[in-house]
């Protein structure tokens, strides 16, 4: 939370005569309650020093007093974006520590529906970009393709964006019978309709302008400030957790890691593009030879971990997430720690907006695509 | 100096390397954790230069710091488990060998009460400025009973 003597600084009362300025908390280009105090000298940027903890409700603690099944759906709310993907390291983690064998058909459920998070979370993240950059009509483009996404999700979870699909063992129920027709719809849509976005904006002179060698991220400043996902790889920093430590039946597949050399917001921005792309070729890999059978192993009632410690990381749309948990043998986690990729993200900001220009900031700001319920927990 | 095992067991310092399959988790003391940390940068055969995670576990009589590194070129990850005196928690940062420590040793201070020596920026990072106690250690008391069910 923001300490009242940094937050209130005025022109003179600063040493060297510049400006402090707070954007947010209430601000559209932070994407939730951040606030970014601002030391300027004229338009460029002396420091950045981010302000946490609008929106923490010590979810950490919360699921110390919840059962082994209960904790899973409180992260759905932490990175709304992702919460398939989410739910499902939690319940890998509880899986490996009661050692449960998934059924084959669970497994590509679960997959499927981590991958269609992912092109839904990148949509998104694509027309929230060129709005924040003053372009309005990427954000309708993106959300026509990203509302057929979670219509799959309403039909087969019940919920739009906080699914609370997967459960210990597999997920809740099986898909329904329309399911791959669905897909298919919207792979079909998409692969149609994304000329136009290249068009719009990939391509776009104006927009390339505004994001090209702004926000440099060097690898070395990569690995040191423990950045993961879409920041890390375009950097040319190979850190895709599908890719190095595979889960599921992520290593039977074949997908490139998207990397991008410059390390600059442009390539940020074209190493999700083709993340999508990517995202489309597993699910059809994965729709292709889909089993029949059960989604759901059998469990006890009630989940009872050994005791000792469990940590389970996967690849979220943002990057690297993690859970770590400490179980004394009773029926809740003694202690759960939840590794946000976006926190991570986020401490970089500072040192890659020094020298750049105000304006730079929000696009800065826009291409480490912050989800700030995750940050704050 | 061909294995993890062998680079752990001759060059680091430590008071117990446990191998949960093939998982390392090294126990030490804050004094040793001092010299380990320049070591796991320094050398030329397994550089952690990733640390993908750090937390803190409340043992009830003591603390517990937990650093998760990796090496990126080696994919080799290590646990490091430094205990702590609960009535005077402290430990040297780790924010000067990686970055990423500074806001996650922020979030630790703050939510337990641990103090890094040396940090650059210590300061309340997620609670408001006036908030008294450490709410993620077990002897915290919720005086309006808003987080356990």
């Amino acid at each position: 939370m923001y300490q009242t003597k940094d937050i209130l600084l005025s022109p003179d009362q600063h040493q060297d005569g510049y400006t402090v300025i707070n954007i947010g908390p209430q601000h559209p280009s932070t994407h939730g309650v951040l606030n970014l105090v601002v030391t300027l000298d004229g338009e460029i940027i002396k420091d950045v020093q981010p302000n946490l903890g609008f929106i923490h409700r010590s979810i950490e603690k919360m699921s110390e007093s919840l059962s082994y099944r209960q904790f899973i759906y409180v992260t759905s709310r932490m990175d709304y974006l992702s919460s398939h993907i989410n739910n499902h390291a939690c319940c890998l983690c509880v899986e490996q520590g009661l050692e449960i064998e998934i059924p084959k058909r669970g497994q590509y459920i679960r997959m499927i529906m981590d991958e269609l998070t992912r092109v839904s979370s990148h949509l998104l993240w694509w027309g929230a970009q060129s709005m924040d950059l003053g372009a309005f009509t990427p954000y309708f483009y993106a959300f026509r393709e990203r509302d057929m996404i979670t219509d799959i999700f309403e039909k087969n979870c019940g919920a739009r964006l906080t699914m609370n699909y997967m459960v210990p063992g597999g997920v809740m129920w099986d898909v329904q019978s329309d399911f791959m027709d669905d897909i298919k719809k919207f792979i079909k849509q998409y692969q149609s309709r994304v000329h136009e976005y290249h068009d719009l904006v990939t391509y776009n002179f104006i927009f390339q302008k505004r994001m090209q060698h702004i926000g440099i991220i060097s690898k070395e400043d990569a690995i040191s400030f423990g950045c993961s996902g879409p920041v890390a790889r375009g950097s040319n920093f190979r850190c895709d957790i599908r890719k190095s430590y595979p889960y599921e039946l992520y290593s039977s597949l074949d997908f490139n890691e998207s990397l991008e050399t410059s390390g600059d917001c442009f390539s940020r921005y074209l190493v999700r593009i083709k993340e999508i792309d990517e995202s489309i070729k597993i699910i059809e890999a994965l729709m292709a030879d889909f089993p029949e059978g059960d989604f759901q192993a059998k469990t006890k009632a009630v989940l009872k971990l050994p005791k000792g410690e469990f940590y389970q990381k996967v690849e979220t749309a943002r990057g690297e997430f993690g859970v770590y948990i400490v179980s004394d043998g009773g029926a809740t986690p003694y202690r759960i720690k939840y590794r946000s990729p976006g926190l991570s993200n986020l401490s970089i900001l500072n040192k890659i907006s020094q020298g750049a220009k105000i304006g730079d900031l929000i696009a800065i700001l826009g291409t480490l695509d912050l989800v700030i319920p995750d940050i704050d927990r | 100096m061909n294995t993890l095992t062998d680079f752990l067991t001759n060059e680091i310092l430590c008071e117990k390397i446990e191998d949960i399959k093939g998982n390392f988790i090294i126990y030490c003391s804050p004094e040793q954790w001092i010299e380990m940390m320049s070591s796991f940068k320094s050398n030329k055969f397994f550089v952690f230069d990733y640390m993908y995670c750090l937390t803190c576990v409340d043992l009830k009589d003591s603390l517990e710091m937990n650093y998760f590194l990796r090496a990126t070129s080696t994919l080799d990850e290590i646990q490091i488990k430094v205990k702590l005196d609960k009535s005077n928690p402290k430990i040297e940062t780790a924010s000067l060998h990686w970055d990423t420590a500074d806001i996650l040793e922020r979030e630790v201070y703050d939510l337990f009460g641990v103090f890094f020596s040396n940090h650059p920026n210590l300061k309340r990072i997620i609670l408001p400025e006036d908030f008294e106690g450490f709410p993620l250690r077990k002897d915290f008391v919720d005086p309006i009973n808003l987080i356990k069910l």
